[in-house]
C-alpha cells in the first residue's frame, strides 16, 4: 500500500530530554494505524509531531524528516497541513458554543461564509460522525451540554468539516464510557474508506478491534510495526512480545 | 483523666471565643454597609421631597445660592454617565487589546514589566491623577483645541480612561489565562491561526469575565472624585465635550464644606443618586459573574 505519511530518522527532544529516537515509519492511506506502547514512550509525541502541535512546546528540538503526500511538513504552511491532518484529542475539548457553530468553525476558519454552504457542510459532517440523528433537532444548543461520548464525536465532526486526509486520534476514547468507546470504534472503521487514521491508543483490545496497522513504541523508539493481526499473533521483537502478553506496561 | 477532659473542655471554649471573634469581624463590615446604606437613605430623601423628585432629578439647573434657588441636578447626572461613558469608549479597546497581548502574545519578559507596570498604575492616588492632568492635560487640550479654558469634560474622561485601565487589564488577562488551553489547541488542530484562535475561541470562551472588567471599570469611573473635580473645571453645566462641567462626586465634593439648610440636603440626595448607581452596577457585576460560574 502507498505510504500517506513518512517518517524518515525522525528524533525529537524536549530540551535535553530525547523523547524519540530515530523513528521511521511509513503509514499506509485509507488505513488505520494504531500506536501503543507504555506511558512516556513518546507514541503521543509522534501523533503531534504529525501535524506540528509540538511546535508550541517550548524548548522543542526535531530532526530527520517527516513527510505528507510528498511534502516535507516542516517547510509547508502549518495551517494548511492542520487542515488536511486533523485531530481529535483525549479529553473531548468542544467549544463552548453551540453545536453548529462548534462544527462550522473549521470552515469559516477557511473562508466559506455562505449559509447555505456551511448547512450542507455541518449536516454531512455530523451525519459521517454519526450524531447527526441525536443533535439535528438542537443545533442552537450549546455543545457543552452534550455527553462525554456526544461530545467526542461532535470533536469528530468538526475534524471532518475542513475535509482532512489524514485524522490524527489520541487516545479517542480514554475518557469515554464502554458503549461510547464502542460507538467511536465503529465510527473510525467506517471513517478508514475515506480517511487514513493515526490513532493512539493505551487499550490493546482497541488496537487489535480496530487497527489494520500497529506500531509498538518504547522508551522513544519503534520496536515493532506491521500488520495488526501478525504483530499481534507474531511478534518478531522480545520487547514486542512482552508487551503485548502484558509482562510490563 | 480530669487533666483531659479539663483540657478539652478549654479547647471548646477556646473555638466558641474565636468563632465569636470572627462573627463579630464579619457583622462590622454588615453593620458599615447597612448604616451607609441607612443613614443615606434617611438623610437624601428629605431635600427630594421638598424639591420634588422630577424637578431633582430632570431639573437642568442648578443653583442653590441663587435668590431663587434651584436645585436640578441633571447636569451633574448626564456628567457622570457621559464621563464613565466616555471613559469606557477610550478607555476598554486599549485594555482589552493590552490583556489580549499580555495573556496570550507577549513574551515573558515584556509581559512582566507590562503587568508591574499596570500594578502601578493602579496604585497612583487619583490625586495624583489629577495634578498631572491639571499640568499637562488641561494645557494640551487648550492648546489642541484653541479653548479659552482646557479644563473640560474631554480631560475627565481621558483622566478616567487611565485610572479604569488597570482593573480593566488585569481581570481580563486573568479571564483569558483562564481559558482551558483543550479549546485553543482544537482551534489551531483545525489550521486556524494563533490570532484567529484568541478572537474567536479565546475571547468568547473569556466573555463574562471580560464584561465583569469592564462593569468594574464603570464602577470606578461613576464613583471617581479628586482627579476629575481637578481637570474638569467643576462648573455645573450641561455636560458638553469642551464644556466646565461637574460630576455628581464633585458636586458634594466641592460643595459639602460650605453649605447649609436645603442645599446641604440636597447635596446628601445627590449623594443618595451616586449610591443607587453603585448599587445597579454591582448587580450588573454579580450577574456577570454568576454567569461564569455557571458555564
Amino acid at each position: 500500500m502507498k505510504p500517506i505519511i513518512t517518517a524518515k530518522d525522525l528524533c525529537l527532544w524536549y530540551g535535553s530530554a530525547q523523547a524519540l529516537d530515530h523513528i521511521t515509519l511509513d503509514i499506509p492511506e485509507n488505513s488505520i494505524t494504531a500506536l501503543i506502547g507504555p506511558s512516556g514512550c513518546g507514541k503521543s509525541t509522534f501523533l503531534k509531531t504529525l501535524n506540528r502541535m509540538n511546535d508550541l512546546v517550548e524548548g522543542v528540538k526535531i530532526t530527520g524528516t517527516v513527510t505528507y503526500a510528498g511534502k516535507d511538513v516542516f517547510a509547508t504552511d502549518v495551517n494548511q497541513l492542520r487542515k488536511e491532518v486533523g485531530m481529535v484529542f483525549q479529553k473531548p475539548n468542544p467549544f463552548p458554543m453551540s453545536i453548529y457553530d462548534n462544527v462550522a468553525y473549521g470552515p469559516r476558519t477557511h473562508g466559506i461564509t455562505a449559509k447555505k454552504d456551511l448547512d450542507q457542510i455541518v449536516e454531512q459532517a455530523l451525519r459521517d460522525a454519526a450524531i447527526w440523528d441525536e443533535v439535528k433537532d438542537r443545533l442552537k444548543k450549546n455543545a457543552l451540554g452534550l455527553s462525554g461520548g456526544q461530545q467526542q464525536r461532535l470533536c469528530i465532526a468538526r475534524a471532518l468539516a475542513v475535509a482532512p486526509k489524514v485524522l490524527l486520534m489520541d487516545e479517542p476514547t480514554s475518557a469515554l464510557d464502554p458503549i461510547s468507546t464502542s460507538r467511536i470504534e465503529e465510527l473510525v472503521t467506517q471513517l478508514k474508506d475515506r480517511y487514513t487514521i493515526i490513532m493512539v491508543t493505551h487499550n490493546m483490545q482497541q488496537a487489535v478491534r480496530v487497527s489494520d496497522y500497529t506500531a509498538f513504541f518504547l522508551l522513544g523508539e519503534l520496536v515493532e510495526f506491521g500488520a495488526t493481526e501478525s504483530l499481534f499473533s507474531q511478534p518478531v521483537d522480545r520487547r514486542t512480545e512482552d508487551y503485548i502478553t502484558g509482562r510490563f506496561g | 483523666m480530669e487533666m483531659k477532659k479539663n483540657t478539652r473542655s478549654w479547647q471548646k471554649h477556646m473555638e466558641q471565643v474565636v468563632y465569636g471573634i470572627f462573627l463579630l469581624l464579619g457583622l462590622i463590615t454588615i453593620g458599615c454597609v447597612l448604616l451607609i446604606t441607612v443613614y443615606l437613605v434617611i438623610s437624601g430623601i428629605p431635600a427630594i421631597r421638598q424639591i420634588g423628585l422630577v424637578e431633582f432629578l430632570f431639573g437642568d439647573t442648578w443653583k442653590p445660592t441663587a435668590a431663587e434657588p434651584s436645585y436640578g441636578i441633571l447636569p451633574f447626572i448626564l456628567t457622570s454617565v457621559y464621563g464613565t461613558a466616555g471613559a469606557i469608549v477610550l478607555g476598554v479597546p486599549i485594555g482589552f487589546f493590552t490583556a489580549v497581548y499580555l495573556a496570550k502574545m507577549a513574551p515573558r519578559k515584556i509581559k512582566l514589566v507590562v503587568e508591574q507596570a499596570v500594578s502601578m498604575l493602579a496604585g497612583i492616588p487619583s490625586v495624583v491623577y489629577g495634578l498631572v492632568g491639571m499640568m499637562v492635560l488641561v494645557p494640551g487640550i487648550r492648546e489642541l483645541f484653541d479653548l479659552s479654558d482646557g479644563a473640560c469634560l474631554l480631560a475627565a474622561i481621558v483622566v478616567l480612561a487611565v485610572m479604569i485601565l488597570p482593573s480593566i487589564i488585569k481581570m481580563s488577562v486573568t479571564a483569558l489565562e483562564a481559558v482551558p488551553k483543550e479549546y485553543e489547541d482544537a482551534s489551531l488542530a483545525l489550521g486556524a491561526t494563533p490570532e484567529e484562535t484568541w478572537f474567536r475561541v479565546s475571547v468568547p470562551a473569556a466573555k463574562s469575565g471580560i464584561a465583569a472588567a469592564v462593569v468594574l471599570g464603570v464602577g470606578r469611573a461613576i464613583g471617581e472624585a479628586m482627579a476629575v473635580m481637578m481637570v474638569s473645571g467643576n462648573v455645573a453645566n450641561m455636560p458638553g465635550l469642551f464644556e466646565s462641567v461637574r460630576f455628581l462626586t464633585t458636586a458634594v465634593a466641592s460643595e459639602m464644606g460650605y453649605a447649609s439648610g436645603l442645599q446641604r440636603q440636597a447635596l446628601f440626595s445627590v449623594a443618595l443618586v451616586l449610591f443607587v448607581f453603585i448599587m445597579l452596577i454591582n448587580a450588573a457585576l454579580n450577574y456577570f459573574l454568576k454567569g461564569d460560574r455557571k458555564s
